[in-house]
């Protein structure tokens, strides 16, 4: 095991993707000359050279679509976005395009790309740096979405991705860039999309929690420990597919279940797993499910607003209560 | 079948330390500044006076807000409009007050101008209450709806269309107003901005659209970017077009005021590039190894406020302690803003849940 920052690891797979095969590229804002505006691509163009590692004008629409049409044509682009809200501009070509085109066309063209970058919120940048699109694509048929929380993960997934013959968004924080944690150095470290993981063990409430949230998972389980309540904490890395008979099994052994989500209430993973919850393992369930995410409100910029807005350790604490009904 | 070539294939082109000359490589070409003296342009010496201290307003707002920041004052972006304060000013002046401003999130300089006051801005930074947006909006954020500075946005060439908007509705209501249309050379790359040109031109919308073009989109430079002159874009569209030095505000003034009327008269869009540079960063953390400090320092040697200073002195205008007498009104002003924001209230609580719709008690989903 070597111990590498998660913007360590990120470059780790797609060095090793590109140096595996020549069709892999890289492409987006500052991924070249400025080494990346987060450092995930460091090194990468003195590596690769500037015919596979590629600085794009901000044109989010044109560069992924180029990705796109590079991908139906035997290319395997990794599109990195400066943040995943600036990937709203390229949603037509997600959406409309990558998602769609091997179904349309009757399964004749493969749309082999990585769309990558931070999501979510990374502080106080305001309304329309803040927001979690994981759950939003997860939405649409044609399209594997991957948020995950540490280091190893992150890897493991990112490899599958570039290998993956279909479209898949990959998705970091800004925030976790710089956390460090345990990667498997196996050779050729391969995490299969589709699969989580349990990351802590306990007998009385299930945590499901990924990206940014699995973190704050954790420090609510320390909490709550400390009272005697031992969480089973969930990660399931992969939004879509969900990996939901390892959060059913769980769900049979703690019969009770509090989801985390960056994203707003509506609509949104938290919905969603609660719902299959209900569906698949409503006998084994004690208490409604409950769920912790961002409020119904844009992002805001002052301090205290945001700290008001983002999800709290001590909101998922108060729900664990509300669960096993220790309020 | 095709024959495979073998060669080098490359795709964006090289930036710095690609250049073999050895001379400044300059972010940006500017054109010669006007000739015109100030009674040929209309400015009064009490306006010159009023246009230098509103230019060393935004400069020392903005060195005062990055002292704040450094001290962890406040969080978030802070982009410094420093070096670009000419184009803020000059167009102000040239426009009438109730004609429309859009910019992006480097728009604290323009937030000043239109009328938001040291305090309001500086509060905004901080996230206070009393700030221009309320704490809500921050450096990006500064708006003066009241004053038609319709604000600062964060996603580049997001407000483009909506600068053609503004003019929409002026022309919808014949009242007269035109609408102006700031952002940087990296937004003139977003397919934002052609599809608002097509439009312009085609409905003739009273706008000015303008590129302010400090040579550098965060870490690229302008010919990494994007292609050939920025202001040829204009022509695709048929649309009247100009390039203004905006290191001079004599230049900015002189040719915003004619365009302004011109758009006021004849209800058709402009494209305008003004060429400028910025002094700092990108942001406040941005190592700048993408340019040269020699290249920084020749266009401090023009910088514009040091300009308009130096035009005032010798031509007998004010006196260098009348100036000094502005200045020092300025630092008072601006150190009384930094002492507002600190000890102005954050927002409260229930004010998250506040302007999301126009209801008093509107339906939040939970
Ligand atoms: C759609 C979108 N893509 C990327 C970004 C990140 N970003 C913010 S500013 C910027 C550079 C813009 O440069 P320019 O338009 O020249 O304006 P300047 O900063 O020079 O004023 C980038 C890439 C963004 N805010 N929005
Ligand atoms: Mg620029």
């Amino acid at each position: 095991m070597a111990e590498l920052q998660f913007r360590e690891a990120i470059k780790a797979a797609i060095d090793e993707e590109m140096a595996r095969d020549e069709k892999v590229l890289v492409m987006g804002e500052e991924v070249a000359e400025y080494n990346g505006a987060y450092k995930t691509t460091e090194g990468l163009l003195d590596k690769y050279g500037y015919k596979r590692v590629i600085d794009t004008p901000i044109s989010e629409l044109g560069f992924a679509g180029i990705g796109v049409g590079a991908a139906m044509n035997g290319l395997r682009p990794i599109v990195e976005f400066m943040t995943f809200n600036f990937a709203v501009l390229a949603a037509d070509q997600i959406i409309n395009h990558a998602s769609k085109v091997k179904y349309m066309t009757g399964g004749q063209i493969d749309c082999p790309i990585v769309f990558r970058g931070p999501n979510a919120s990374a502080g106080q940048l305001g309304a329309t740096h803040s927001v979690a699109y994981d759950s939003m694509y997860a939405h649409f048929p044609g399209l594997k979405v991957i948020y995950t929380s540490e280091p190893d993960d992150a890897k493991g997934l990112l490899k599958s991705a570039i290998r993956d013959d279909n479209p898949v968004l990959f998705m970091e924080s800004e925030q976790m860039y710089g956390l460090k944690g345990e990667v498997s150095d196996e050779e050729d470290y391969i995490i299969p999309i589709g699969k989580g993981k349990i990351k802590r063990e306990g007998e009385q409430v299930t945590l499901v929690a990924h990206g940014k949230m699995y973190h704050l998972a954790v420090q609510a389980a320390k909490e709550l420990a400390k009272d005697g309540v031992e969480c089973e904490i969930i990660d399931p890395r992969t939004v879509k597919p969900l990996d939901l008979p390892l959060i059913i099994e769980s769900i049979k052994k703690t019969n009770r279940c509090v989801i985390l989500d960056e994203a707003h209430p509506f609509g949104g993973l938290a919905a969603e797993v609660g719902f299959l919850i209900q569906r698949e393992a409503f006998d084994y369930l004690d208490a409604p499910v409950q769920r912790v995410t961002l409020p119904d409100v844009c992002a805001p910029f002052a301090k205290n607003l945001f700290d008001l807005w983002y999800p709290s350790v001590k909101q998922v604490v108060d729900a664990v209560n509300q669960v096993t009904y220790r309020n | 079948m095709a024959k495979k070539k073998s060669g080098n294939v490359e795709f964006a082109p090289r930036g710095i330390g690609d250049e073999k000359s050895g001379a400044v490589q300059k972010g940006v070409d500017l054109p010669a500044a006007t000739k015109s003296k100030h009674k040929d342009l209309g400015l009064s010496a009490a306006k010159l006076k009023a246009m230098y201290e509103q230019m060393y307003l935004q400069r020392r707002f903005e060195e005062r807000a990055m002292q704040q920041y450094q001290k962890g004052k406040f969080g978030g972006f802070l982009h410094l409009y420093i070096g670009q304060e000419a184009i803020s000013t000059g167009t102000t002046f040239a426009l009438n007050d109730d004609d429309d401003i859009i910019t992006a999130y480097r728009d604290h300089g323009w937030g000043l101008c239109r009328g938001i006051s040291a305090n309001e801005g500086m509060a905004e930074l901080f996230g206070k209450a009393t700030g221009c947006s309320r704490g809500k909006g921050g450096s990006m954020h500064f708006a003066k709806a009241e004053n038609h500075f319709w604000g600062g946005y964060g996603i580049v060439g997001g407000h483009i269309p909506i600068g053609g908007g503004l003019a929409f509705a002026n022309k919808y209501e014949q009242n007269g107003r035109i609408s102006t249309c700031f952002f940087g050379d990296g937004a003139v790359d977003q397919g934002a901005l052609h599809e608002t040109f097509n439009i312009a031109q085609l409905w003739k919308l009273p706008a000015i659209f303008v590129v302010e073009n400090n040579g550098y989109s965060m870490g690229t430079a302008a010919r990494r970017h994007t292609v050939a002159d920025i202001v040829d874009r204009a022509d695709g569209y048929g649309m009247k077009s100009a390039v203004i030095n905006g290191m001079d505000v004599f230049s900015v003034y002189e040719k915003m005021k004619e365009i302004a009327d011109d758009v006021r008269k004849n209800s058709e869009p402009w494209f305008v590039e003004i060429r400028t540079y910025r002094y700092r960063g990108h942001s406040m953390s941005d190592p700048q190894k993408y340019r040269t400090k020699e290249e920084l320092e020749e266009y401090q040697k023009i910088d514009p406020i040091e300009r308009l200073k130096t035009y005032i002195l010798e031509n007998d205008i004010a006196k260098e302690a009348a100036l000094e007498k502005i200045e020092e009104k300025v630092e008072q002003e601006v150190l009384d803003a930094v002492e507002f924001a600190d000890n102005s209230d954050f927002p409260k609580d229930e004010e998250l849940y506040e302007d999301m719709f126009v209801e008093d008690n509107p339906y939040f989903h939970t």
